[in-house]
């Protein structure tokens, strides 16, 4: 528990800041495309990767 | 055309390598150099990812856009929260618990009845989702083959489904059952999966690469064409009236990931170090980014290309790549998607057969007839037998909701109703872990109540929907009770059946489990199992629980336990290892304590399950049955010693300060014993002045009769005044006291303070006029009135105006005598023009026995005790007593008595 | 000779009654009421022995015998201690001063006579 825990806080307060950005109303914003690919397409993906990305960081970064 | 040999062929050949990497990964894990890296079991997860992804996915994308991506969210928001996974396993390791059925039953009093219960939730709810993998390959094999998917054997009667549901029992049982010990890892298993993840990825991109820059102009161009047809354009955008589906998929998605039977093996069971979760956490839903990426473009380039040809979209993947020509990518895409079928099935049918044998047929068998030990010898081999006539049925089941209801839905449809079936278990795990009030007729009833929503709202549509049962329910509520309408139960209609059934199902589930378990009490074990789960962090380590058993066993009958259910090849081993690690040579030569029960029992967990294994143990073992509270304490010791040291901190503070105030105590009191010796020594010294006077002339008088007349009247008249003085002393001195001590009577009443003072004044007059003091007042007609003790009252009055006329000189002495109120208070002053008290007399007038002034004018008159006795008076009344006064200015003696509040 | 005898007490009446016994007894009397009148007098009047009580305001017994004791020239004065305070420790603290002997009172008539008589050696 010592070991991950600040690394759990972090990554569970990123989950929690996902919920809304992967949920409606929120989702229901971007419209309109960008050279053709639809902005709720490139919203998700964008999103759904950065979170990643930074849990990426979150957790490499505690090295132990 | 691909001909069925090739297919064939190349299906074997990949099926070997996979049985390949497995065999090389557990020969390195025996070697002890274990290829399970972080990296590894990330990938490992991909499991989750099976032919619903490779096909379905696609074919969901058509209907629904970028719906099918829930699925995908949902376990990349689990894993973020992966404290709750990490506890999991933290559990799991702690408990050798084996899979989910174990999870709850241990958690639970180790309770058969639960194990059971969820080994056919389990069983019942993934069967639809096998059939999902069987529909798939059977799917893609007609697509390859361009056949109508019978002719695929010369016989026409057998179903070319079943041969693969057949095939895939066959490699199964190759793959999972040679041998028993399900404790031990199958990192062979693990291996293979994560293996076999990377070529699913590795096909799947690359189909979606095809398409999308070999078939169109790339995703711009792909999106602008499908925007440009009208009916793809929706496609594009997400539809927000389906907001609460989303929500819905997401939520049950997250809880499959962790209980689908297969991940919680792979998540939970296979995992060998708690940190490669931090690697999951972002590995593994980078992967499914990746994988998820090309679905819209594949969906909308098939719809593209097959405008209206009626092709099934969940064989996009294939059908696109075909229609090119490109055959070898087609092949590759049909491994891919056979991969992910299998390793579903393989991890799938294992954990469920694991179950089945160790939580639904070995506690039947034991009730019956395995008690009794002297039974048969090796089990081991039934065992294995068991698990593997378990995963045989149960690939039968999947074909036959195959048959009987797969061909009315999409891919994705039969999967999410496994998804709502495992989400079940959501509220008696979660609740286990972290809500020590959760308890076992709890979980049994949230169980059946969710299990029996789901298969009403669900399971029993499915088969509605393929025509093999009757309508009705569905459409007119069951028994025609139109509140019971099977997917608008109570009216909640509008919600998509997913959500309909989450909704009830978890309603029902969350709400039965948390009443019942309020009202439900523990028995030793489960409150101990309670303890370890909720607080697995703060217990720590399994030694812990070997002092949760008390009682006798004989080694001879664990060991033939162990020998009876894992074999006496695989038991001698373990025996070894532990003895080994217990410092002790030879495994016989070890004590049978509580230690190698716990030990025994894990080892049985791991064959037969928790449940049965305490059985089993219990029926060797004479065991002492613990109370809950010993239980509890015996858990609680290692939090209490850690409680006992604060206290002992604070205790030794606490007695610091104790004995500061001890001291002082000590001190004041010894100070107020001297004071109390003074005033004793004081009392007696005077009593004991007027009895010298008396004792003296009396002695005088009697030896000498010849003293004169004149001096025997002196003398007697001295006697008599010292007389009277000592009796005024000891009546002042028990007054006093009386008045300390509250023992006092008074007779309170309404008192009219000017009256007392003129009545005073009048008696006192005649020592005045002797004395030649004037005495003058002013005082009002009437009143003040005040509540108090009359005589008192008086003796006060009569001692400050004793007083007055004893200090102020003859002649030219003058007292005054005020009285008034001042709406609060009654005030009386009584002033004279005597030589007045220094400011260091002033506060020594109300002690006891000094008199203001040269004492030699006071004697034999004074007591010195006329002022504090009628300060306590005054005091008594609640008012004050004070002097105010300059030296030679003369004394004004002033009290005030607080005037009775206003009659209502 | 006659001897000179000083009483030294804050109390009127004990003062009459100690007077009217040791004139009886044919003793030259003197009287002081407090300490500092009591070293007056014993300055002035020269008494033999000294009739002292130990309460009194300002000067109390035990500081006037302490004064006495501290002059060599009264080296041979009687102190007669008395006190209505009977504590052992008291008397012991009179003794320790340098008092001659410790009467506590109410005394016998007789029993003092007898004392002072013996201290006088009359």
């Amino acid at each position: 528990m010592k070991r991950l825990n600040p690394l759990r806080q972090r990554l569970a307060a990123l989950g929690l800041l996902a919920i809304p950005l992967l949920t409606f109303p929120m989702l229901g914003l971007p419209t309109g495309d960008w050279d053709g690919i639809p902005a709720s397409f490139l919203y998700l993906f964008g999103v759904w990767a950065g979170i990643i990305v930074l849990a990426a960081g979150a957790a490499e970064r505690r090295g132990d | 055309m691909l001909s069925a040999g090739l297919i064939l062929l190349l299906s074997a050949a990949y099926m070997g390598l996979l049985f390949a990497v497995a065999r090389f990964g557990d020969a390195r894990a025996d070697a002890g150099r274990s290829i399970i890296s972080a990296n590894v079991y990330a990938l490992s997860l991909a499991v989750y990812c099976t032919s619903w992804t490779f096909y379905g996915s696609v074919g969901r994308a058509t209907s629904g856009g970028l719906s099918f991506l829930t699925i995908y969210i949902g376990p990349t928001l689990m894993l973020l929260f992966g404290g709750v996974i990490v506890k999991m396993i933290r559990i799991s390791k702690t408990q050798r618990i084996t899979s989910i059925a174990d999870f709850i039953a241990s958690r639970y009093g180790k309770s058969q009845l639960l194990a059971g219960l969820v080994t056919v939730i389990a069983v019942i709810g993934v069967v639809p989702y096998i059939a999902l993998q069987l529909k798939a390959v059977a799917a893609s094999l007609d697509v390859l083959l361009q056949t109508s998917g019978r002719d695929l054997l010369p016989e026409p009667m057998l179903d070319s489904t079943l041969v693969i549901a057949a095939l895939l029992a066959l490699f199964t049982i190759l793959f999972g059952t040679r041998h028993l010990d399900a404790t031990e890892r199958h990192e062979g298993m693990v291996a293979a999966i994560a293996f076999e993840s990377v070529v699913k990825l590795v096909a799947f991109l690359a189909v979606g690469l095809f398409v999308t820059y070999g078939m169109f102009g790339g995703l711009s161009d792909l999106f602008q064409r499908a925007a440009a047809a009208p009916e793809l354009a929706r496609l594009l955008q997400l539809d927000s009236s389906r907001a609460g589906t989303w929500t819905a998929l997401i939520l049950v998605s997250a809880l499959a990931i962790v209980f689908l039977p297969r991940q919680f093996q792979i998540i939970v069971v296979e995992n060998v170090d708690e940190s490669h979760l931090r690697r999951a956490v972002w590995l593994f839903p980078l992967y499914l980014v990746l994988i998820n990426v090309f679905v819209l473009p594949l969906a909308l380039g098939g719809l593209l290309h097959f405008p209206g040809q009626g092709v099934n979209p969940d064989t996009f993947v294939l059908t696109l790549p075909l229609a090119r020509g490109a055959e070898a990518l087609a092949l590759l895409v049909f491994i891919g998607g056979l991969s992910a079928a299998t390793s579903m099935v393989i991890v799938e049918t294992i954990a469920l057969s694991t179950m089945v044998c160790n939580d639904l047929v070995m506690p039947w068998l034991l009730r019956t007839r395995w008690r009794r030990v002297s039974e048969r010898d090796d089990l081991s081999g039934i065992l294995i037998g068991i698990r593997r006539v378990a995963i045989v049925v149960i690939l039968l089941l999947g074909y036959i909701y195959f048959r009987a209801a797969g061909e009315a839905y999409a891919l994705v449809g039969i999967g999410l109703i496994s998804f709502a079936a495992v989400a079940q278990f959501a509220p008696a795990v979660f609740g286990g872990m972290y809500w020590k009030q959760g308890r076992r007729p709890g979980a049994v009833a949230g169980l059946l109540g969710g299990f029996v929503v789901w298969f009403y709202t669900l399971l029993l549509p499915s088969f509605a929907r393929s025509g093999w049962i009757d309508k009705g329910f569905v459409e007119e509520g069951l028994w025609g009770v139109e509140a019971l309408r099977a997917q608008a139960l109570f009216g909640l209609s509008g919600l998509d059946e997913i959500s309909h059934c989450l909704w009830w199902s978890l309603l029902v589930n969350i709400g039965l489990y948390v009443l019942v378990s309020l009202h439900s009490r523990p028995d030793a074990l489960e409150a101990g199992q309670a303890e370890s789960f909720v607080d697995v962090f703060r217990h720590g380590g399994r030694t812990r629980h070997a002092r949760l058993w008390r009682g006798s066993a004989s080694l001879d009958d664990l060991v033939g336990l162990l020998e009876r259910f894992l074999g006496p090849l695989r038991a001698r081993q373990r025996l070894g290892a532990f003895a080994a690690a217990q410092g002790v040579r030879e495994w016989q030569a070890l004590p049978a304590n509580a230690d190698f029960v716990r030990f025994a029992e894990a080892e049985l967990s791991g064959a037969i399950g928790s449940a049965s294994a305490r059985v089993m143990v219990a029926s060797v073992a004479r065991e002492e049955p613990l109370g809950v509270g010993e239980v509890l304490d015996i858990l609680d010791e290692a939090t209490q010693v850690r409680a006992y040291s604060r206290e002992l901190e604070r205790k030794s503070r606490e007695l610091e300060a104790a004995t500061a105030e001890l001291r002082a105590a000590n001190a004041s009191l010894r100070e107020l014993d001297r004071m109390k010796d003074d005033f004793i020594s004081t009392v007696t010294h005077e009593l004991r002045t007027p009895l010298t006077s008396i004792r003296a002339f009396s002695e005088m008088l009697h030896q000498d009769p010849e003293i004169d007349l004149a001096d025997r009247t002196r003398f007697l008249g001295i006697i008599v005044s010292e007389a009277e003085r000592l009796t005024r002393l000891i009546n002042q001195i028990l007054d006093m006291a009386k008045l300390e001590s509250g023992r006092a009577e008074w007779t309170t009443g309404c008192v009219d303070v000017g009256e007392v003072a003129r009545e005073t004044m009048e008696s006192l007059g005649q020592i005045f006029r002797d004395k030649g003091v004037r005495l003058a007042s002013e005082i009002p007609a009437r009143g003040p009135v005040v509540l108090a003790d009359r005589d008192r009252l008086t003796q006060v009055m009569i001692n400050l105006l004793s007083n007055a006329v004893k200090f102020v000189p003859g002649e030219t002495g003058r007292v005054m005598v005020r009285a008034g109120d001042d709406g609060r208070e009654a005030r009386v002053e009584v002033e004279d023009n005597g030589p007045g008290l220094t400011a260091e007399e002033l506060p020594f007038v109300f002690e006891k026995f000094r008199q203001g002034g040269n004492t030699m004018t006071d004697k034999p008159q004074g007591t010195g005790l006329g002022l504090p006795i009628s300060r306590q008076i005054i005091e008594y009344f609640g008012g004050n007593l004070w002097v105010e006064s300059q030296p030679g200015a003369g004394a004004k003696f002033i009290f005030t008595v607080p005037l009775p509040a206003p009659q209502q | 000779m006659t001897q000179r005898i000083l009483i030294v007490d804050d109390e009127p009446n004990i003062v009459i009654s100690l007077e009217f016994l040791m004139k009886k007894e044919g003793f030259a009397v003197a009287v002081a009421n407090d300490g500092d009148e009591a070293l007056a007098q014993v300055a002035s009047f020269n008494p033999d022995l000294l009739l002292l009580d130990v309460m009194m305001p300002k000067k109390s017994g035990f500081e006037v015998c302490e004064a006495l004791r501290a002059d060599p020239e009264r080296a041979g004065l009687k102190i007669v201690m008395l006190t209505a305070k009977g504590r052992d420790t008291e008397m012991a603290k009179g003794l320790a001063i340098g008092a001659d002997a410790y009467v506590t009172k109410p005394f016998s008539t007789k029993e003092l006579v007898d004392k002072v008589r013996e201290m006088l050696a009359v």
